[in-house]
């Protein structure tokens, strides 16, 4: 049986409370999906209606006209006109507004009200406009605009009960807007807007009062950068250090999954395919989930406070001199935790240049991925010795190649945006919203959604991957009694055999070479696959990582292993980075294009390292 | 006077906007977000110390953040001196 459900379009102006008015409406029975062909969220929830009859919810990216100027507008124009592919035009519209801001959000208003969509406003944050003194006639505003108005204030779930009646009864009604209302351009509808706002407004006191007593000091030119850099060192401390423990726990669960698996399974290709495959691959990817997770609370928490525009105002000067612009800031900021929530972040960058460069330079950023690899390098071969009063030589090296690594993603930057990514100076037009508090509820929704997000991707794109490099590894088989080992002998093996001469100039030996075919899965994994062909076989990860620091430095010279550590911080090593700038960019062309620079530039850095060093006769 | 000029606390009119000199969408949004001429705007803040750009802009009862290149584009009418003491 399929019943009609009507579908309600959320709309109104960015600020303006849509997204805490569609969490308190929907709660979590919602949908995340996307527009095909665009990268633009498509969020949708199921509700009910008075007597119990269900509706579909969306909640449209936030517009300030339906003459769009990014790629989230447009979707906002082509739903409401009904002209969005895959979506069916809404039986119904409900317009936001913030009541503090009725002057402004009424001119979209306007235009969506001249659809003749059957439509409902909620005068959202009533509660707010009242403590900023804003007295406000719901009543007067309803009769000018020609539909119901409800004041609602969405965090404290008031007036949902309301703007659902109001909604069913301009649905039977199929209720058309009552008052004419079609202005044909912007400027006579600001000025209409104007008129109606001073209208409903019964009284008034100087507003955003709060707002502005804590712009005074987070936007002071001096104090503004030491608390965001404040702010950053403790999102990168607990980033670090919070989640060491659940990580342990997560990779504790792999690998009492995989012995699980080798008791129960019998000996042959299942079991080598789920436990060598399988639960070490996607192991080795969800183990960055509780980062993931403490990341995106401190982006979620900044964000609900609307601090985050205030980071980006911030560092748009520094990030304008590489042709880039504050809205760079986060999404580049997230990429040292994993480049993965990285370059989905790059979403909310509207000129399109500028975010295809963010997310080309975004694998330069120093994921942690890459630390248990640096960490091992670092601890076998650089003199754990001080360079200065508590400064040592090993943190030394590990400091410079997070900032090798930033140098790279400025310098490549620059170059992108006057070539491949060329286009005019991108502005930074942003509107800074007012501070508010967070809701709980709202940060633990979105927390649930980005975790379950990385979890599908986990449990799709990088399942393949890792069964393909499994495979790679594990066939053809090593006859008995060879000489060889299972890795030089399979598929991977023969890989290697080819990468060889490429590597060599730069100081590789086969063995790197053949280390480097699995680590294309996660950084870290060149870790385990140099103790696998070292023939190391530890109880745990520690006395392998000590056990082979002990074997590489017998084995490596010390250009090789500064050449390594080059190599790494520039090659694309992760082929989750790869599949989701696939998605991101929809198509092949520019995953292929970062492969390519990437290993370009790895090889010359490391070639560099390897030539100097050898030279200076280290 | 250009709006990247005005001292940061007093209010002024926009008197004309340049939209030759910006990027089509950017005049787009300097519109939509109410910047346009006849509008009284004023600068509540300017960036960090290094080029005090960009600057945060009050309109109506909105702050938004604009570059300075881009503010150069907007000419402000001279403000009347007195009027601004009510401000």
């Amino acid at each position: 049986m399929t019943r009609h459900q009507p579908l309600i379009a959320l709309v109104g102006n960015p600020n303006a409370g849509k997204s805490a008015l569609f969490n308190a409406i929907t709660g979590a029975r919602q949908k995340i999906a996307n527009y095909p062909g665009v990268t633009v969220e498509r969020k949708s929830g199921r509700f009910s209606f008075a007597d119990g009859r269900p509706g579909e919810l969306i909640d449209l990216p936030g517009s300030y006209s339906l003459d769009p100027t990014s790629p989230d507008e447009a979707v906002t124009r082509d739903v409401v006109m009904g002209c969005q592919a895959g979506e069916r035009q809404p039986e119904a519209l409900i317009i936001v507004l913030d009541s503090a801001n009725l002057d402004q959000h009424l001119v979209f208003a306007l235009e969506l009200l001249a659809l003749g969509l059957p439509t409902v406003v909620a005068l959202n944050m009533v509660d707010l406009a009242e403590r900023d003194g804003l007295t406000l006639d719901a009543a007067r505003l309803a009769a000018d605009l020609g539909v119901p108005v409800i004041p609602t204030v969405a965090v404290r779930r008031k007036g949902l009960t309301e703007l659902a009646a109001a909604l069913d009864t301009v649905i039977l009604a199929k209720q058309a807007p009552q008052a004419p209302l079609g202005e044909p351009d912007m400027r006579a509808r600001r000025r209409r807007a104007e008129t109606i706002a001073h209208a409903a407004i019964v009284s008034q006191t100087d507003s955003r009062r709060w707002t502005d007593r804590a712009d005074g000091v987070l936007l002071h030119p001096f104090a503004g950068p030491i608390i965001l850099f404040a702010l950053l060192f403790v999102i990168f401390q607990a980033v670090f250090s919070w989640a060491s423990p659940f990580a342990d726990g997560l990779e504790a669960a792999a690998a009492a999954l995989s012995d699980l698996a080798s008791a129960t399974i019998p000996e042959g290709f299942f079991r080598s395919m789920i436990v060598d495959g399988i639960i070490a691959g996607v192991g080795s990817v969800v183990v960055f989930l509780p980062q993931i997770i403490i990341l995106f609370f401190f982006i979620l928490l900044m964000e609900a406070t609307g601090y985050m525009a205030r980071a980006a105002f911030i560092m748009d000067r520094m990030m304008a001199g590489v042709g880039l612009s504050g809205r760079s800031f986060i999404p580049l900021l997230s990429s040292f935790a994993c480049a993965i929530p990285g370059i989905m972040a790059t979403r909310s960058i509207s000129d399109e240049k500028d975010r295809l460069t963010t997310i080309l330079i975004a694998p330069l950023m120093t994921c942690s991925a890459r630390l248990p690899v640096y960490t091992v390098i670092i601890a076998a071969f650089i003199p754990q010795v001080a360079v200065g009063p508590g400064i040592g030589m090993q943190g030394l090296v590990l400091f410079g190649l997070y900032v090798f690594g930033i140098i790279g993603a400025m310098v490549v930057a620059l170059v992108l945006r006057s070539t491949v990514a060329k286009g005019g100076a991108s502005g930074f037009l942003m509107e800074m919203p007012k501070y508010q508090l967070p809701r709980i509820t709202d940060l633990a929704l979105g927390l649930w959604q980005r975790a379950a997000l990385f979890l599908r991707r986990a449990g799709t794109i990088i399942f393949a991957v890792t069964i393909g490099l499994w495979l790679l590894l594990t066939y053809p088989q090593v006859p008995a009694g060879s000489s060889m080992s299972q890795s030089e002998y399979s598929a991977a093996g023969r890989i290697a055999g080819v990468l060889e001469p490429v590597v060599a100039p730069i100081g590789f030996s086969r063995d790197i070479a053949l280390a480097l075919i699995p680590a294309m899965a996660a950084r870290e994994v060149a870790v385990s696959a140099l103790a696998t062909t070292y023939a190391i076989d530890a109880p745990d990860e520690e006395t392998e990582a000590l056990a082979l620091g002990e074997r590489l430095a017998g084995r490596w010279s010390l250009p090789t292993a500064l050449a390594f550590l080059a190599w790494f911080v520039f090659a694309p090593q992760c082929i989750s980075t790869i599949a989701v700038t696939k998605r991101e960019t929809n198509g092949w062309k520019w995953p292929i294009f970062m492969l390519a620079y990437l290993f370009g530039l790895a090889w010359v850095a490391a070639g560099i390292t390897f030539w100097t060093a050898t030279a200076l006769g280290l | 006077m250009l709006l990247d000029q005005l001292p940061t606390g007093q209010r002024a009119e926009i008197a004309a906007i340049d939209w030759s000199v910006l990027p089509s969408d950017e005049g787009k949004r300097l519109r939509a977000l109410g910047v346009d001429e006849g509008a009284s705007v004023s600068i509540r803040h300017r960036g960090i110390f290094f080029g005090r750009d960009p600057i945060a802009l009050s309109i109506g009862r909105m702050t938004v953040a604009i570059r300075r290149a881009h503010a150069r584009a907007i000419t402000l009418r001279e403000p009347k001196f007195g009027a601004e003491a009510a401000e």
